[in-house]
Formats: C-alpha cells, sequence, structure tokens
C-alpha cells in the first residue's frame, strides 16, 4: 500500500493547491470556516506540507477536514498561490477512499449527502429538486417553501416553461432515459459508482458498531437521521469559550 | 497606448461572446428562481434577438455532489466533457452557463486541462468509453451574469423602470453580491474577480441605481455545500449570512442583488430565519431586505410583470422595492396558476413588521 502522502500527491488537487506554504496565515485571516469552526488552514497546509504520516492520518480520522466550505476565499489572497480548499478535497478524498471518515461525526455526515445528492444525480440527473428538497427537512426555508412545495406542478409549469416532468426544453424538465445512462455509464467507468458503494459500505459497518438500524433506502432510516441533525456543539470557536 | 487605470482594467475584463450561445440550467436557480431563467431566455431571444440554444440532454453538471465531496473529480470532469460534447454536435462554441458553482467547476477544469495534458486525455478517453462522445472544449466559457453585463447599455435603452427611488429621485442603493465561485478562483475568467466585482455593480449604475461598497462586500454568503446539505452544520451558514448583513444594514440598502443562485437563495432565507429567531431585521420599517437575482434586475428594469417573473417565490417579500421603483402590480394576482385560477395563500411570517 501507497503511504498516504503519495497518495494525496496522485490527486491533482493536490498538486494544484500545495506548492510552497510559508506559514503566513493569510488563509486562516480569510476563512469563513476559520471564523466559526475551530479549524486553522495554514495548520492543515503546513501539516501535509510536512508529509508526516502520523498526522495526516490524524487529519483523515477528525473534524478538521470537513470543517472547510471550499468558498475558496484562500486561493484569492495566499501569495504563494497555494488553495487550502483544494488540498482539502484531495484529503476529503482519501479520508473516504481508506474509510477514515466514518471516524469523525463530521466525517460520518458523507452518508447522508451521498443518500441525498448523490440518489438525486443518479436517479433524476439533477442534483437538487423540488420533490427532494421536502419542507419539514429545511424549516429556514420558510412557509413560502412550504407552499411552493405543496403547488409545486402549477408553480414551475407556470414559471419555467411547461416542461415540468416532461420531456422538451424548461425547467426542471426529465432528463431523458438515453441521457440518465450516459450519465450512469459516466459514474460506472470513472470509479463514482465505487466510491459512493464504500461511503455505504464504510456506513453500515460503522452504523452497527453505534447500534443504528440500516435497513431501509434512502433517507428514511435512523442513521441517517442521526448524522444529518447530531451536533455535539463542540466543533466551534464559541464552544471553545464555554 | 492606453496607460493607467484603464489599461490595469484590461487584466480584469474577460472576453464574452455577444451572440449564438448554448445555454446551461443551473439545478439550484430552476429550483428557486425558475422565472430567472424564463426571463433570462426572454430577454436574449425576444427583446435583444439572440440566438441561444437549449438541449434537453444537459444535466447537472454534478457540482453541488463534487463539492460536497462525494463524486470523484474524473466523474465530475466527464460530466463536464459531456456537456461540452453536445455543445459542439449541435453546432455551438460558445458555452453559456445560468450556475455559478457550474460555471467555478468549467474555470477550474479548463484550467486543470490546460496544465495537466495527461489529465484531458484521460477525461476524453472516459467520455469515449462511457458515452461513445468525442472531447471538444468551448470557443468561449461565460456565466450568464457576463452577458448580461455585456448587453447593460442595450438593456438601458430599452429600460421602462429605473433603479430610482421615484418619490425622491435618488438612486436605489444596492447591496450587490457576486458569489465566491464566480470570482474567487479565476479572477481572469470574471468580470473584475472578486477584487475588483464589477459584473452586477456596472449593471447597476447602467440602470440608474447605486453601488454600496461595505465591509464584508466579499465575503461567503456561507453556502458552504456540506455546511448548508447537513441539518446539523447549519450554524456555520447562517453566521456568514448574518456576518454581511449586519455589516451592510448601516448602509440602508433598498435591495441585494446576487449573481449566484445559491446565494440569492441564502440571503433571502436566512433574513427570514433570523427574524424567527431572533426577531432581528436588516431592512427599512422592521422588514427584510429584498433580494434580487440580476435576471429579475433587468427584468424589472425592462417591464416585465413581477408575478410572472416569480417574485412570489421570494420569502421577504418584494413589494416595498416595487413601489419603490414606481412599478405597478395587482396584489390580487400574486398567487395565481397557468390559467389564472387563484392558488392556496401561503403561511405569512409573523416575525416582520411591515407588509412582509
Amino acid at each position: 500500500m501507497d503511504s498516504l502522502i503519495n497518495r494525496l500527491k496522485q490527486d491533482i488537487r493536490f498538486e494544484e493547491g500545495m506548492k510552497a506554504c510559508m506559514n503566513c496565515g493569510v488563509c486562516t485571516a480569510i476563512c469563513p470556516s476559520a471564523e466559526f469552526y475551530k479549524y486553522d488552514p495554514r495548520v492543515v497546509c503546513n501539516a501535509v506540507q510536512e508529509g508526516d504520516e502520523n498526522a495526516i492520518e490524524e487529519l483523515l480520522k477528525s473534524d478538521v477536514i470537513w470543517y472547510c466550505g471550499e468558498c475558496m476565499s484562500c486561493k484569492m489572497r495566499c501569495p504563494r498561490g497555494n488553495t487550502v480548499g483544494l488540498i482539502i478535497m484531495a484529503l476529503r478524498k482519501l479520508s473516504q477512499e481508506t474509510g477514515l471518515f466514518v471516524e469523525s461525526e463530521k466525517g460520518r455526515q458523507q452518508f447522508a449527502i451521498k443518500r441525498a445528492i448523490g440518489h438525486n444525480i443518479l436517479e433524476l440527473g439533477y442534483c437538487v429538486h423540488p420533490k427532494r428538497v421536502a419542507a419539514e427537512l429545511h424549516p429556514e426555508q420558510g412557509p413560502i417553501w412550504k407552499w411552493i412545495t405543496e403547488n409545486d406542478e402549477v408553480i414551475y409549469n407556470k414559471l419555467g416553461g411547461g416542461n415540468y416532468g416532461k420531456e422538451g426544453t424548461g425547467v426542471f424538465r426529465k432528463i431523458s432515459d438515453d441521457s440518465m445512462n450516459e450519465i450512469r455509464r459516466i459514474f460506472q467507468v470513472t470509479g463514482g459508482a465505487d466510491f459512493m458503494g464504500n461511503i455505504e459500505a464504510c456506513s453500515r459497518k460503522k452504523a452497527k458498531e453505534l447500534g443504528f438500524d440500516f435497513d431501509k433506502e434512502g433517507e428514511d432510516q435512523r442513521y441517517f437521521d442521526h448524522i444529518y441533525s447530531f451536533n455535539s456543539q463542540t466543533h466551534t470557536k464559541e464552544s471553545e469559550e464555554l | 497606448m492606453i496607460t493607467g487605470k484603464t489599461r490595469i482594467w484590461q487584466d480584469y475584463e474577460k472576453e464574452i461572446a455577444t451572440d449564438n450561445f448554448f445555454y446551461v440550467r443551473s439545478c439550484i436557480r430552476q429550483n428557486f428562481f425558475p422565472g430567472s431563467e424564463s426571463a433570462f431566455l426572454k430577454i436574449m431571444r425576444d427583446i435583444l434577438g439572440k440566438n441561444v440554444f437549449e438541449d434537453p440532454r444537459h444535466s447537472t453538471c454534478s457540482g453541488i455532489g463534487y463539492h460536497g465531496d462525494i463524486v470523484p473529480i474524473e466523474t465530475t470532469q466527464t460530466i463536464v466533457a459531456r456537456h461540452f460534447s453536445m455543445m459542439k454536435e449541435c453546432g455551438y462554441e460558445n458555452y453559456l452557463a445560468s450556475c455559478v458553482t457550474s460555471f467555478g467547476i468549467y474555470t477550474e477544469f479548463l484550467d486543470m486541462w490546460e496544465h495537466f495534458p495527461e489529465l484531458k486525455e484521460q477525461t476524453a478517453q472516459y467520455l469515449k468509453e462511457a458515452t461513445g462522445r468525442d472531447f471538444v472544449l468551448p470557443k468561449n466559457l461565460a456565466h450568464t451574469s457576463d452577458v448580461i453585463y455585456k448587453v447593460r447599455h442595450e438593456i438601458a435603452e430599452k429600460a421602462k423602470f429605473k433603479l430610482v427611488n421615484q418619490k425622491t429621485g435618488k438612486p436605489l442603493k444596492v447591496v450587490e453580491h457576486i458569489g465566491c465561485h464566480y470570482g474567487k478562483m479565476f479572477p481572469k475568467s470574471s468580470v473584475g474577480g472578486s477584487e475588483f466585482p464589477q459584473v452586477l455593480a456596472e449593471m447597476v449604475r447602467a440602470w440608474g441605481g447605486e453601488v454600496i461598497d461595505y465591509p464584508e462586500r466579499r465575503h461567503c454568503c456561507g453556502f458552504g455545500f456540506r455546511q448548508y446539505l447537513i441539518q446539523a452544520n447549519r450554524g456555520f451558514s447562517i453566521a456568514n449570512s448574518y456576518k454581511k448583513f449586519e455589516s451592510m444594514e448601516p448602509y440602508q440598502p433598498d435591495f441585494i442583488v446576487a449573481n449566484c443562485p445559491g446565494c440569492a437563495m441564502f440571503l433571502d432565507k436566512w433574513q427570514y430565519t433570523i427574524a424567527e429567531m431572533e426577531h432581528r431585521t436588516f431592512g427599512q420599517d422592521g422588514n427584510g431586505i429584498p433580494v434580487l437575482t440580476y435576471e429579475e434586475m433587468a427584468a424589472l428594469v425592462l417591464g416585465f410583470d413581477p408575478w410572472e417573473l416569480g417574485l412570489q417565490m421570494h420569502q421577504i417579500a418584494c413589494e416595498p422595492l416595487l413601489d419603490k421603483m414606481g412599478i405597478p402590480y395587482n396584489t390580487e394576482k400574486k398567487y395565481v396558476g397557468l390559467n389564472g385560477e387563484q392558488l392556496p395563500t401561503p403561511q405569512q411570517p409573523e416575525c416582520f413588521d411591515g407588509c412582509c
């Protein structure tokens, strides 16, 4: 098995994002996540730059690599052209390939993203779709979203071209079977299907270990509910002060 | 010889095609602002006479999955390559994206493929094996706001309303937000980048408004992909929007205009959530600050009906802004269906003091 640092170096985003860090901390100063979470992109950048296998393994198992919002503000301001957001993407990929993502509260959430966004892509051809953004799971969307989802056929046909759920052009048209087959083939050929399958397999094992059932498909199961909503309240700067 | 600031500004301008576009929709914009995409097509085709083609085979670029880190880069690159291939098959070279997340991904991949030809070759092989298609690159890549920016003066000539308070005669004060993935990753692929955000600002100025330059202008709206997608993480998302609202509040903006559909949605919805949670509002008279997409802003200037445009899908009511601009609207038609039938009225939040 190749070393973790060598596996990171095989990810094009690591090569693009990790030039030479001089530890100036501009990335941390501008980072929205560093302001909110117990997160310091400078420290992450330095750890991978040093290539310490133990430090990298700890990162892969930790909540830390899951705090970044991938806004890429770090790219804009780094005087050496590093992009910690890209390094984070490479670390997250490796964490999931090695199965270490299930060792952290934030890492385990990948299962919920896979079941929600991943299934939307493979079943509908869209990342998000009105029929998959349940109002009860999104109270922050307000009463207007409840109204939209209760009247979706009328609203999207009126405002979006008239082909909602039907073949043709326009807003939320049905993506044809031929096109969906091409998308699924792309996932098969490029490793996307295996990658998602591994998220599923590692999560199943972890759910059993934590005492959650894992039988049902989709979002209707206790393990999904748990990782979607559980927050240990230990992640933010505020929690540190408390 | 061009000198001084004019020469420097050349580094922040991009080439934007003027006609014959292969148009691709945005998952998020369709979801929350379907009328904006329809308005864009009407403006381009019916008002400006441009050729804008939409291919029903276009799917998601998988961008939210890519930045949610459940879709590997090789997969997303091949999906993008499929879209470029369809563009060529349909006889187009100018790729026009409605989504800022997609736009960021396109700029990232075009840059990667240029720097790493072996990666481009690998994507071409994946595409061939999975779909039988041939790999091509677009001649021109634009975000839909780039194109509206390009035609802003033509829109100004056809304007029926201005971004001016009709009662006071003063320009409306506008907060603009271009979105992180439009200008932070590859500034040269955008108009001005995030350091000199001009794509929306120049639209506002061309149509009579005044742009507010406030401290947190460039701060992220807080989407953060997994930081919103997962309920347990949403504190991050709302905290970032909160920071922006507090920063813009002293300038008393008349409205916010956003480039990215996700940003537009968050800046609209988080105002509601903050009002519910803390009884805190940032607009005038105890209301929220109305939030528009740039297509909505352009369409209002051109005289589109607010309810045909979809402003009733916003959580923060836009009527105070319509009143300021002098745009007439029929309240009874706000919640009607395809054939004028009355739909049930959505519940009105009690967390705002005014009409909203």
